[in-house]
């Protein structure tokens, strides 16, 4: 395991009053010896590792050995740099992939391939051109053969919760990039799953878009209590919104350390407590940013980085 | 407005040569039709049925084969693109096999069939088979991968997965190869009915060459065009727009 336990220190006596609860330290971080055995995990990761072949016929390592425990109603963000594979584990989890070796399990049971207790959310949102923001919104509903008075109801909900409820009617394309965001949220709630795996769901919105989105998915988070586990390259938003940030390496991805957050709730990006917080896990990433470019202007063009190099 | 104008002014003008010409009686109307030839033909043809019912026989014979095509080239095409060995080898089959004419299965089909309204539909089938195809493989890769993911994540899976995401997901990639498959289709029918007596258009057609008589090739001739430009104009046109509004693209020009 890479330098996981490393200690995280506060940054020395901060200005700016701090709230009750608000501490930040090394969070333990859990590996196959630290889990107890009779927890209730809603997630659990056991020694994922993936590798693939690359086009020139090298096996690249992507992911290295990933232990990670998910509480039930647990807020987790995962940060890293690009290229670490962040986005790679939530396909893992969703089971659009299989990874090379380990474990996933949701409520102890392995993980066999997509599931509608496990719905992601994409950067692009990947809701379907051809159909209604309703009929978006009832898909995975429909293909679980839910009846249409009882799909009808849960769309109207849900595209309700999102203030959406205008909108049914509407084609995916008329709709603005907030907008579309949201009906990914909703396709993705509607199904009622326990777990919500989010990809860089707002890295392509305006500023204020994605305060807005922030505050609706906060206040969705806590109505619905479900799971969410959330990957972002901003460090700032990780902090806004969840209760543990994970930061991965460079390549291959392993869990470089873990920061719980225990500020009180709403926070907002711009509050000082949330940029200090942000400011000592962002040096640590910086660590990881550098090692990434130093691999890419090394490698020229194309990043070509050999896994033995990088332990 | 403009449009409509510079259309009547293009047909005006060319009915316009084509009624001088058949006025100055330079050839003999068993050469060159007269355009009140064709009318009265067109006319009689309707009158007597002989038209509605080639028409009938013809549409049924390439609908028949054109939907066995898109269903057939549908199931190929997927098989192939989801498969790299079988896209490496039959992709590039279909390919070379698209530069023979759809009528040189005509011998091949006479000898398996007989000379039966099956031969004609086996060469219809022949001729857009390969571009329904290949436009199902091309259209299956340029469709965003995402698409099959969500769909996949939120529960579809199997006969639905294709149903309710890949088919309408690759339908805007694929729907200007469909067109081509009609194309294909509509031509390959007319000329295998030009070879057999199979009361469709094709045959009416030849009929008319039979007798010499050069207006009821010409009618039968601006029959074919029409239909095959309407099926083209409305139903692939109006396709086209409904994807279009669905999608948000940008109309094709």
């Amino acid at each position: 395991m890479n330098a996981s336990l490393q200690n995280f220190r506060f940054p020395a006596a901060p200005r700016t009053p701090v709230r009750t609860g608000g501490k930040i330290g090394p969070a333990s971080v859990p590996g196959p010896v630290l889990i107890p055995a009779a927890e209730t995990a809603k997630v659990r990761l056991n020694e994922i590792s993936l590798s693939y072949r690359t086009q020139t016929g090298e096996r690249l390592l992507a992911l290295d050995r990933i232990n990670l425990e998910v509480r039930p109603g647990e807020f987790v963000c995962i940060v890293g740099p690009s290229g670490c594979g962040k986005s790679t584990l939530l396909h893992l989890i969703a089971g659009l992939h299989h990874q090379t070796a380990g474990e996933i399990l949701i409520d102890n049971k392995p993980v066999e391939g997509p599931g509608t207790d496990r719905i992601m959310i994409f950067q692009d949102h990947g809701l379907f051109p051809w159909l209604t923001v309703a009929q978006n919104v009832e898909f995975g509903l429909k293909m679980k053969g839910v009846a249409k008075a009882e799909r009808e109801e849960k769309t109207q909900h849900y595209l309700r919760l999102v203030h959406l409820a205008k909108f049914e009617k509407s084609y995916i394309h008329q709709l603005s990039g907030g907008m579309r965001q949201r009906v990914a949220i909703a396709r993705a709630l509607a199904t009622e799953p326990d777990v919500l795996l989010m990809d860089e769901p707002f890295a392509a919105l305006d500023a204020q878009t994605r305060d807005l989105l922030h505050d609706e998915l906060e206040r969705i988070w806590s109505d619905t209590g479900s799971t969410i586990i959330f990957v972002t390259h901003n460090v700032r938003e990780a902090v806004r919104l969840g209760d543990r940030v994970v930061l991965l390496t460079f390549r291959p991805g392993r869990v470089k350390s873990e920061f719980s957050v225990d500020r009180p709730r709403p926070r907002h990006l711009e509050d000082p407590e949330v940029a200090l917080t942000a400011r000592g896990i962002l040096d640590e990433l910086r660590e990881e940013i550098n090692r990434s470019l130093e691999a890419e202007y090394a490698a020229g063009v194309k990043p070509r980085i050999d896994p033995g190099d990088q332990a | 407005m403009k449009r409509a104008a510079r259309y009547i002014i293009f047909y005006g003008f060319l009915f316009g040569v084509w009624f001088l010409l058949a006025k100055l009686k330079i050839w003999p109307p068993y050469l060159f039709p007269t355009p009140w030839g064709v009318w009265e033909e067109l006319y009689g043809g309707f009158k007597d049925h002989t038209y509605w019912i080639a028409i009938a026989v013809s549409m049924r014979r390439v609908l028949l084969g054109y939907l066995i095509s898109v269903v057939l080239g549908m199931i190929l095409g997927l098989g192939i693109s989801g498969n790299k060995f079988l896209e490496e080898t039959m992709g590039g089959l279909l390919v070379s096999l698209q530069s023979l004419p759809s009528i040189c299965w005509w011998p091949l089909a006479l000898l398996w069939f007989g000379l039966s309204q099956n031969a004609i539909l086996f060469v219809v089938i022949m001729g857009s088979l390969l571009s329904v195809t290949l436009a199902m493989e091309d259209g299956r890769k340029q469709m965003p991968k995402i698409f099959g993911q969500a769909g996949r994540n939120l529960g579809a899976k199997g006969f639905k997965l294709f149903w309710y995401v890949l088919l309408p997901a690759s339908l805007p990639f694929i729907v200007s190869g469909l067109k081509q498959g009609w194309a294909f289709a509509w031509r390959s029918l007319i000329t295998a009915e030009m070879l057999y007596m199979s009361m469709g258009l094709g045959q009416v057609l030849m009929m008319g060459r039979d007798f010499s008589n050069m207006s009821a090739v010409v009618a039968v001739m601006i029959l074919i065009i029409a239909l095959g430009y309407l099926v083209d104009g409305v139903v692939f046109k109006g396709m086209e727009r409904h994807l279009q509004n669905k999608w948000g693209l940008a109309p094709s020009v």
